[in-house]
């Protein structure tokens, strides 16, 4: 694969903040127009990453390339190509929403800006309320707003951090239908969620915990590459067998679904000599494909074991 | 896109800026209320000045008599607290000159004919020409000078010329005050207000400014797109300058219609000044706004700035009248130097010549303050 090929090419990316790292030593790779999901708990340094990525913050160690630009020196024109929605809404809440996206197309100096602001209040739906209060707005049009915002000076590359938050699933869906139409027009796309149907809209994932990657690639070989067996049971006093579960060696996660329960472990002959325990002919066991939930939260117990 | 492209500065971010602060003032009524009321408050506050006695004020002697009582006289007067003779002039235009530019307080005409007239019980004139802009200063030091002179020339006049204290008084002292002759306060007080309106006016808004955005978090977006600091800098500031100008008007209309204060000087010279003084204390709220955490320490900085410029600018307690630290300090704030200017171009009809030595440091405290503000700018979040 050709550099040029790639959006985002680090390697070696540290941050530390007081001594404590906050970022340790990430590599990434993001292929150009491919969404990329970015995974982790919360203080796991997904927003710290992606500030580096965008020359808001300088990292303490390692190099590499955004959109081919280096991330050490070459941070002004980054910002030129780089969409960039923060975490917490970050525009003019005393300001309209049109004056809003007039502000940042004025800043980028896009070329015809009254065409393209109209164009961005238009392709998001934002036409009857672009005279609007960006404070008087509710999660879901801030969104909106935000996203129309990074999108006007058409930038190469996205950088969402948790864009979803706090939004309805309708807005959620129409959102990422949305990322999905402009990721097919040759937009690269890093988005961080903390919601799983999400993470499996994304091309690729990673997933960060403590600084660290601890798992990346397709949502196929994310599930493949954590080796986690589950075990899918129904049937009465399902509450009792959960008490009766929890705590056997092998037995690394019991979560109930409705009327089933999920038992997962990452060593499998464990996992089913304490299943063997309380086994009865009441219960209906079947061995079940790991969720990506079970997948990330045993990688976040492993990373617990291994670095806290 | 080169970088070169990218490095200059450009006039169509610095436009954004300048315009998204407009908006942004325009909405917060509240703040626009307070720049115009702050004006208004501070007049009728400091309608009423505050009196003090200012000693060893600079004093011109024109001595043509340079007999033993004329020098008895003086000696006296250079041993006495008021005044500091620094400065002998040869001739009258030169005297009149040190008190246009306010090199001395005071000028002391002493007559040829002035021992000979005392002599003679004639009571020889003295004219004393003093810079009254700032009645304070002036008054207790005139009322010391009839004073002194009775004590000494009486100690003096013994034996035969002992006849001579029967007068009211051995010398006819004649007090020419320029630029203020009635002495009134307020005439030296409303002028300087308007350095003590904009200096806590506008260090304070723009102190707010940076902040602001850091608060409410609109600052790492800002950090995100390619704007520069110079051009964030300049584009809060640039708006408050017509704010500031408002406030020179508002102040300037009532020293005319409710205080009657004579404007001799050139009021153009008076406007383009104050840019100056402006765009020096905007710059200084910029830093503070770089400097501080949160909202509430910019505003306390600013207020630590203030105290200052009101206190020992030359504003609340005349300047000569203070100890030499204060008016060290004094020296290196700009309303001092603002105050000199407003007062001498309004009262004293000063022009471009006159407050050229006051411009320069209002110059060099603007470029400071600009500097540091840019330097102090994160262009990151580190
Ligand atoms: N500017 C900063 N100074 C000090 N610590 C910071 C700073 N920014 C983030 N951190 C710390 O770094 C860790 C990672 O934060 P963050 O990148 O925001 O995580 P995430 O976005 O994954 O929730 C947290 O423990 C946070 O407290
Ligand atoms: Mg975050």
């Amino acid at each position: 694969m050709s550099p040029t090929d790639l959006a985002i090419d680090v390697t070696g990316v540290t941050k530390k903040f007081a001594g404590k790292t906050v970022v340790d030593a990430i590599d990434l790779s993001v292929r150009r127009g491919e969404i990329y999901g970015f995974l982790g708990p919360n203080g796991s340094g997904k927003t710290t990453f992606i500030r580096m990525l965008c020359g808001l913050l300088t990292p303490d160690a390692g190099q590499g390339t955004c959109l081919g630009y280096d991330v050490l020196t070459q941070q002004a024109e980054i910002k030129r190509h780089v969409g960039y929605m923060t975490q917490r809404f970050s525009y003019y809440e005393d300001l309209s929403i049109r004056e809003n996206l007039d502000f940042i197309a004025r800043i980028y100096d896009v070329p015809d800006r009254a065409d393209a602001v109209q164009h961005s209040l238009e392709r998001l739906g934002l036409q009857n309320r672009s005279a609007q209060l960006a404070g008087q707005l509710s999660g879901g049009w801030k969104q909106r707003l935000a996203l129309a915002a990074c999108l006007i000076h058409n930038p190469q590359l996205l950088l969402l951090d948790e864009p979803t938050a706090g939004v309805d699933p309708k807005a959620r869906r129409e959102f990422w239908d949305e990322i999905h139409q402009l990721a097919a027009r040759g937009l690269t796309v890093l988005i961080t969620t903390h919601y799983m149907d999400e993470a499996e809209r994304c091309h690729r994932l990673a997933y960060l915990a403590y600084g660290k990657l601890l798992a990346r690639g397709t949502l196929a070989e994310v599930l493949a590459g954590a080796k986690l067996n589950t075990w899918s049971v129904t049937g009465p006093g399902l509450l009792e067998l959960a008490a009766g579960l929890r705590g056997r060696p092998g037995v690394e996660q019991v979560v109930a679904f409705g009327n089933t329960l999920h038992v997962s472990g990452r060593d499998a002959a464990k996992l089913e000599a304490a299943i063997n325990v309380v086994r009865n002919p009441r219960h209906e066991w079947t061995r079940v494909r790991s969720g990506l939930e079970d997948v990330f939260i045993s990688l976040m117990d492993e990373a617990k074991d291994n670095f806290a | 896109m080169s970088a070169a492209t990218l490095h200059r500065l450009s006039f169509y971010r610095l436009w954004a800026i300048v315009r998204k602060e407009f908006i942004q003032m325009r909405r917060d009524r509240v703040t626009f209320a307070m720049m115009v009321g702050i004006p208004l408050m501070q007049l009728m506050l400091f309608g009423f000045a505050i009196n003090s006695d200012p000693k060893h004020l600079p004093t011109a002697i024109l001595a043509a008599d340079q007999g033993p009582f004329a020098r008895t006289l003086v000696a006296a007067l250079r041993h006495s607290d008021y005044f500091a003779l620094t400065q002998e002039p040869a001739t009258e235009a030169e005297a009149a000159r040190l008190l246009q530019l306010g090199d001395v307080q005071f000028v002391i005409n002493l007559p040829a004919d002035f021992s000979r007239k005392l002599l003679r019980g004639e009571q020889p004139t003295v004219l004393i020409e003093a810079d009254a802009t700032d009645p304070a200063a002036t008054g207790p030091a005139i009322s010391a000078v009839r004073a002194i002179a009775d004590t000494v020339l009486n100690r003096d006049l013994t034996g035969p010329l002992a006849r001579l204290r029967a007068h009211a008084g051995p010398i006819d002292f004649q007090i020419h005050a320029h630029y203020n002759p009635e002495n009134i306060t307020q005439y030296n007080v409303v002028p300087g207000l308007m350095g003590v309106v904009l200096t806590m006016t506008m260090v304070v808004i723009t102190a707010l400014a940076i902040t602001r955005e850091r608060e409410r978090g609109t600052m790492e977006n800002l950090l995100a797109t390619p704007v520069r600091p110079v051009e964030v800098m300049v584009g809060k500031i640039l708006p408050y300058i017509a704010v500031g100008y408002i406030q020179v008007t508002l102040i300037l209309l009532a020293a005319r219609l409710i205080f009657g204060v004579p404007m001799i000087g050139n009021l153009a010279l008076l406007y383009s000044v104050s840019l100056i003084f402006i765009a020096a204390n905007l710059a200084m709220g910029i830093t503070f706004s770089t400097l501080a955490q949160n909202q509430l320490q910019a505003v306390q900085m600013a207020f630590f700035f203030f105290l200052p410029s009101i206190l020992i600018s030359g504003f609340m307690f005349p300047f000569r009248g203070m100890p030499q630290w204060a008016q060290w300090v004094g020296t290196c704030l700009p309303n001092t130097h603002f105050l000199r200017i407003v007062r001498g171009i309004l009262l004293k009809g000063n022009g471009l010549a006159e407050i050229a030595p006051e411009i320069w440091p209002l110059l060099l405290f603007l470029a400071v303050a600009m500097t540091v503000g840019v330097k102090r700018y994160r262009q990151t979040l580190d």
